[in-house]
């Protein structure tokens, strides 16, 4: 590998060309990311978990330029704490989704990531939303970065409202599988955190352990 | 949420589309979407029909610009009528994918259109080839293509299982295109199947609402 090319990575920033997955179940919400961190052509991260905590139970999945994720995750993950001693108790995941929303809709045209906002709090169980360009959107699963286009096809057709946390798991697994099999920018091992009323469990599949499908 | 250019007036019509063939023991499923569009906002026709007889059992989608697409498929059924009086005998699939690959590669820089090529022929059976745009020439055992197949490649490889039948091939193609047209703004309408085998080829039309349903959030 020659010196010029693992230097492009400067002047193309970190790109999380991603895949992000969250999906909701009676009870909690399972999230789940691909662990690869891109400059132009080359991988500069293979291992990075995109999981990121805002609060104990609350969880973002990060997407799009590695520095605009973090630092949006980073000042969310503060002001919560700050909002939480506030009122005195664990905050809700819209309100952590809302503080995600402000900061990508105010800085709309200089910023370039798009996080999912998914936890569980007492008030509304398991919640996952998408804060896709500032809009706010709370949805039953939310698909994410640039693999995500490749298995919108079958999210549509797996999904079926009313699985179990086990399903969920499998169904997030599978999905994450089949992008970073198609996805360029996608790759690695899969992440995947599951949080319920219990706690928060998080798990790393290896990539040879992850399921296969046809390969031509 | 609406724009207020006119660009698509003078925009190329483009088939914006979702094109599939599967092989099964036996023949191939053919199928595609109906939409053509101009400048990704304006749909000019909606019941095109892109999958194309080039002869008695050999068929191709077309994907890519309209106008390139159907230059290139004249082109290539008088070429593989005329090879077929030659020979005496109906053409192989091999031979059309072949006739399509030299067009496509000879003017790649003029022309911007990508077709699948499927059919039966006596010598290897059923037969599946992708002739991308610049030329290039791959048979498997399925392939997709179009503007929409970038959503069901997830659902594709998940999906597909070497050993259907023809009615599980005919639902996978159907399902395929229904998840495609539904996320991609540029493929639409009706499926258009083919199904071709030893003794013919058939066709179908299914139309908008008697595709299957999905879930939807």
């Amino acid at each position: 590998m020659q010196g010029g090319s693992a230097c492009d990575g400067g002047s193309k920033g970190l790109k999380m060309g991603t895949t992000i997955i969250a999906i909701e179940f009676d009870g909690g919400v399972v999230l789940g990311s691909d662990s690869r961190v891109s400059a132009g052509e080359s991988v500069v991260n293979r291992v990075m978990n995109k999981l990121s905590p805002l609060h104990d139970k609350i969880y973002c999945a990060l997407s799009g330029s590695a520095a605009d994720a973090q630092t949006i995750a980073e000042i969310v993950s503060y002001q919560l704490d700050v909002h939480s001693i506030e009122v005195g108790q664990d905050p809700l995941v819209r309100s952590a989704a809302t503080l995600v929303r402000n900061i990508s809709y105010k800085y709309k045209e200089e910023l370039s990531a798009h996080l999912i906002v998914a936890g569980w709090d007492r008030r509304d169980g398991g919640q996952v939303f998408a804060t896709l360009n500032g809009l706010l959107s709370r949805q039953p699963f939310a698909v994410g970065g640039s693999g995500s286009f490749y298995v919108y096809g079958f999210v549509d057709a797996e999904y079926k409202p009313s699985m179990t946390k086990e399903e969920c798991q499998q169904f997030v697994t599978n999905t994450l599988s089949l992008a970073m099999s198609r996805d360029g920018s996608s790759g690695g091992v899969a992440f995947l955190v599951t949080i319920d009323d219990k706690g928060v469990e998080e798990k790393c599949i290896l990539g040879n352990q992850l399921p296969t499908f046809h390969d031509p | 949420m609406s724009s207020n250019n006119n660009e698509w007036r003078s925009a190329a019509v483009s088939t914006g589309t979702t094109i599939i063939a599967v092989r099964y023991d036996g023949g191939v499923v053919i199928g595609s979407d109906s939409r053509a569009s101009m400048g990704g906002e304006y749909v000019s026709s909606r019941v095109i029909n892109k999958v194309v007889q080039v002869h008695d059992k050999i068929f191709c989608c077309m994907s890519g610009s309209l106008a390139d697409a159907q230059a290139v498929t004249n082109a290539v059924i008088h070429k593989l009528n005329f090879h077929s009086m030659q020979m005496g005998e109906p053409p192989l699939v091999q031979s059309a994918a072949s006739i399509m690959r030299e067009f496509c590669y000879n003017h790649r820089d003029e022309l911007s259109a990508g077709f699948i090529v499927a059919g039966w022929d006596r010598k290897k059976g059923a037969q599946v080839f992708d002739v991308s745009m610049g030329g290039m020439v791959v048979e498997q055992e399925f392939t997709i293509g179009g503007s929409g197949s970038t959503y069901i490649y997830g659902y594709v490889d998940a999906k597909f299982k070497p050993g259907m039948t023809r009615q599980q091939c005919v639902t996978f193609t159907t399902n395929a295109i229904t998840l495609a047209m539904d996320r991609d703004n540029v493929s639409g309408g009706v499926v258009h199947l083919a199904v071709v085998t030893e003794s013919g080829a058939e066709r179908q039309l299914i139309p908008g609402n008697k595709l299957p349903v999905f879930q939807r959030i």
